[in-house]
C-alpha cells in the first residue's frame, strides 16, 4: 500500500467519460455462504449497474474474494441469489458457462499459464470457448496486447516477463473474451511499487471506456480517481458503501473509520 | 575482445577494453582444473576413478573383443581358438548362431519378414510422435495412432496372412511387443486414473483409489500368474483367452497404477490458480485438463514416467516364469544345448547390452524432452 495519490496521474483522471446507466448487471440478493461451519458472506445485497466502477477494502480475511469470486462461480454461495446479466447463478452448468463469457477476472497472482507464449495465453479462450479461427483470435490478442502496451512481448513465455508485464498480460487475455464485466482481486498487490502504476493506468484505462469493474484494492488513490463506489466489507458483511469522497472524508461506521486510519496511516 | 592491453596501462574510466579470460580458466586445462582437480576431494575421488577404471576396462575390453571369438560351430571350437591364442575371452559364435532365435523367438522362418516390416513400422510411427518437427506432424500421427492395429495384423495375421499363434512369439520381438503395448496403454490409462482419482464423483475416486491400490500392492509375477493360471476360472469354461494378451493387459495395468501415481504427484504440483484462471475464462472440465493442466503436470511427471516405462521394459523379462520365451528364456533354452554348454556369461552379456542400449535410449530421450519444455519458469 504505497502512498495513494501519486500513483495516478491527473490527466488520466478524466472521469466524463464514465456513464453509469440504469441497467443493473449484478444483482446479489440475502446472500451467504459458509465454508464448513464457518459463516464466511453474511447477508450480502449488492447491486451493480452497468458502467459502474466498485472498488471494494477492507482487512485481511473479511471475505472480500470469496464475494467476487461467487460472481463467477469459483466458488459456490448456499443461499440467496446471484444473478449476473439476467442470468441466475444455479447448478446449471449452462448458465455458469453463460455468465463466465461475460465476466472476467485477473487474479492477484496473475495466473498466466506458463506453458504457453504469451499470445497463446491471450488466444486460447476465444479459440476454444467462443471457437474463433486461431488467426482471428490472434489478431484479437495482438489488438489487446498493443492495448495493455506490451506487443513486443507477444512471444515471450509469462516466466521471462516482469510482474506488470504479467499482470498487464492477464488483463489482456481476460479482455480477449470482450467481458462485459471485469473482477479485480487485489490486482496489484503481489508487484513491486514502481510497477503498480503501469497495471493501475490500464485498469483506469479501461474504466474510462465504460467497463462495469468490481475490485478489490487497497490503492486508495485509484478508488478515488476512478470509482463511482466504495464499499468496506468486515467479518463477512458489507458494513458500509458510499461514494468515494463520502467514504474517504465521511465514513460513517466505527469499524469503517478504524480500517481508514490504519491504512492511510502508511 | 581483439584490443591487446599493455602492462599499466591506464585507461579513462568508461573506456576500460574487455579482456579474454585467463588462460587457466577455458578450454581443457580449464575444465580439467575446474571439474577434476578443484579441491582435495576432487583429487582423490579423480584418482580413485582413474584406478577404477585401469582396473575394469583393459580386462573387459580383451573379453568383450579383442580376445573375443566370432565364429566356430561349438563350444569346444571357440576353446580351442582360445588356447592357440593363449588368451581367454567371449564365444560369441555362439549367439551368432542363435542369433536369429534371440530376434524372432520361434516365429516361422519364411515369415519373419512380417517382424522385420512390423519393427520398421513401429520406429516409423514413433518419430512424429517423439519430434515435434516432423513435417506434416497432425497427418504422420493419424498415421502413427493406425500403426499399432496393422502391426497386429501382421504380426499375429489372418485376412489373407498366414496366422501366427503367440506361442511362437519371442526372443527381443516378444520383448518389444510386450514393452511397447505395455507403454503406449499404460499412459492413457494411468493418466486417466490419476484424473479419476481426483474427481469429485465419490463412486469414480473410489474405483480408482482400489484399482491402483490393489495392483500395487501384488507384485507383477503373481499378475502374471493369475493370468496364466486363474482367470480359467474367473472365465466360462470352454472360453480360450490368448495367454500373450493376458500378459499384455496385466502389464498394461501394472504398469499404469504406478503411471498414475506418478502423474498424481504433478497434477498436486500445480497450483490451484491455474485452473481457478481457466475455469474463469469459461474452458470446460477436460479442455481445462487437455490444454492447461495436462501439459504442465506430464512435464513435471516426465522423469517419473520414464523411470516407470524402464521398469516395465525390464519386468517384461518376468515372462519367462510362465512360460513365455523372452530374450532371457531363449538364452537358457540355447544353454541347454550340449554343444554350447557353459556359455551363460555370454548370454547374460548380451542380453544385458540389449536392454541398456534400450533403457538408455528412453532416459536420454527423455532428458531432451526435458530441456525442450523447460520456458522459464
Ligand atoms: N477454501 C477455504 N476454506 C475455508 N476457509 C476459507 C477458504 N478460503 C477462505 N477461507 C476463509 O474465509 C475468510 C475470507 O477469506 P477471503 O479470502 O475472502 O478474505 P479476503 O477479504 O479476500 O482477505 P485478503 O485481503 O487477505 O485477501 C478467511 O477467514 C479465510 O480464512
Ligand atoms: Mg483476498
Amino acid at each position: 500500500m504505497s502512498t495513494p495519490e501519486a500513483e495516478v496521474s491527473p490527466e488520466t483522471s478524466d472521469t466524463s467519460k464514465m456513464q453509469v446507466s440504469d441497467e443493473v448487471v449484478i444483482r446479489i440478493k440475502d446472500m451467504h455462504k459458509w465454508y464448513g461451519a464457518f459463516h464466511v458472506l453474511k447477508n450480502i445485497n449488492l447491486e451493480v449497474n452497468r458502467g459502474e466502477r466498485i472498488v471494494i477494502c477492507g482487512p485481511s480475511g473479511s471475505g472480500k474474494s470469496t464475494m467476487i469470486r461467487c460472481i463467477n462461480r469459483l466458488e459456490e454461495h448456499q443461499q440467496g441469489d446471484i444473478i449476473v446479466d439476467d442470468v441466475e447463478l444455479t447448478n446449471d452448468l449452462k448458465n455458469i458457462d453463460a455468465i463466465r463469457r461475460e465476466v472476467g477476472m485477473v487474479f492477484q497472482h496473475f495466473n498466466l499459464f506458463p506453458h504457453l507464449t504469451v499470445l497463446e495465453n491471450c488466444a486460447l479462450a476465444p479459440i476454444w470457448v467462443k471457437q474463433q479461427p486461431r488467426a482471428e483470435a490472434e489478431a484479437t490478442a495482438m489488438k489487446y496486447l498493443e492495448r495493455v502496451k506490451i506487443p513486443e512481448q507477444a512471444d515471450k513465455f509469462p516466466g521471462q516477463l516482469s510482474g506488470g508485464q504479467q499482470q498487464r498480460v492477464a488483463i489482456a487475455r481476460s479482455l480477449c473474451m470482450n467481458p462485459r464485466i471485469m473482477l479485480f482481486d487485489e490486482p496489484t498487490s503481489a508487484l513491486d511499487p514502481e510497477m503498480i502504476k503501469e497495471v493501475l493506468d490500464v485498469m483506469i484505462e479501461l474504466a474510462q471506456e465504460g467497463m462495469t469493474m468490481l475490485c478489490v484494492t487497497h490503492e486508495m488513490g485509484f478508488a478515488k480517481t476512478v470509482a463511482n463506489r466504495v464499499i468496506f466489507m468486515d467479518g463477512g458483511e458489507i458494513i458500509e458503501q458510499n461514494e468515494p469522497h463520502e467514504f474517504f472524508d465521511n465514513p460513517q461506521h466505527e469499524r469503517t473509520q478504524l480500517f481508514l486510519s490504519q491504512i492511510l496511516a502508511h | 575482445m581483439s584490443s591487446v592491453v599493455e602492462e599499466g596501462k591506464t585507461y579513462e574510466p568508461g573506456t576500460y577494453p574487455d579482456l579474454p579470460p585467463p588462460p587457466s580458466t577455458v578450454g581443457i586445462v580449464g575444465w580439467v582444473r575446474e571439474n577434476l582437480l578443484s579441491s582435495t576431494t576432487n583429487i582423490v575421488i579423480t584418482v580413485l576413478t582413474l584406478y577404477f577404471l585401469w582396473v575394469i576396462l583393459p580386462p573387459s575390453i580383451n573379453w568383450l573383443f579383442l580376445n573375443a571369438v566370432f565364429e566356430g560351430a561349438s563350444r569346444d571350437e571357440c576353446r580351442a581358438i582360445m588356447r592357440e591364442a593363449g588368451a581367454s575371452g567371449a564365444c560369441w559364435a555362439f549367439i551368432g548362431h542363435r542369433f536369429e532365435l534371440f530376434v524372432y523367438g520361434f516365429y516361422p522362418v519364411e515369415e519373419r519378414w512380417r517382424v522385420d516390416l512390423s519393427f520398421i513400422l513401429m520406429l516409423a510411427a514413433i518419430v512424429p510422435v517423439l519430434w515435434d518437427k516432423t513435417p506434416q506432424r497432425g497427418k504422420m500421427m493419424i498415421g502413427s495412432a493406425l500403426a499399432p492395429f496393422v502391426i497386429g495384423w501382421l504380426l499375429i495375421g489372418g485376412f489373407g496372412l498366414e496366422t501366427v499363434p503367440t506361442d511362437k512369439f519371442g526372443g527381443f520381438m516378444l520383448t518389444l511387443v510386450i514393452g511397447v503395448t505395455g507403454i503406449v496403454g499404460s499412459l492413457p490409462l494411468g493418466i486417466a486414473l490419476a484424473l479419476g482419482r481426483q474427481s469429485h464423483l465419490p463412486a469414480l475416486r473410489i474405483v480408482c483409489v482400489v484399482f491402483i491400490e490393489f495392483i500395487r500392492g501384488v507384485p507383477l509375477i503373481t499378475l502374471l500368474f493369475v493370468a496364466s493360471t486363474m482367470l480359467n476360472y474367473f472365465l466360462p469354461p470352454g472360453t480360450t483367452f490368448d495367454l500373450l494378451l493376458r500378459v499384455l493387459i496385466m502389464v498394461t495395468l501394472f504398469a499404469a497404477a504406478y503411471l498414475a501415481e506418478v502423474v498424481r504427484g504433478g497434477l498436486q504440483a500445480i497450483p490451484k490458480g491455474q485452473i481457478e484462471a481457466a475455469d474463469a475464462m469459461g474452458l470446460k472440465y477436460w479442455q481445462s485438463m487437455r490444454l492447461i493442466i495436462l501439459p504442465q503436470a506430464l512435464k513435471i511427471s516426465i522423469p517419473g514416467i520414464v523411470n516407470t516405462f524402464i521398469g516395465l521394459y525390464k519386468d517384461t523379462t518376468l515372462v519367462i516364469i510362465i512360460g513365455l520365451f523372452d530374450p532371457l528364456g531363449v538364452g537358457r533354452a540355447s544353454l541347454a544345448d550340449t554343444k554350447w554348454q557353459g556359455l551363460s556369461t555370454e548370454v547374460y552379456v548380451f542380453v544385458a547390452i540389449f536392454f541398456f542400449v534400450s533403457c538408455i535410449a528412453m532416459s536420454r530421450y527423455s532428458l531432451y524432452l526435458e530441456k525442450k519444455l523447460h520456458t522459464g519458469h
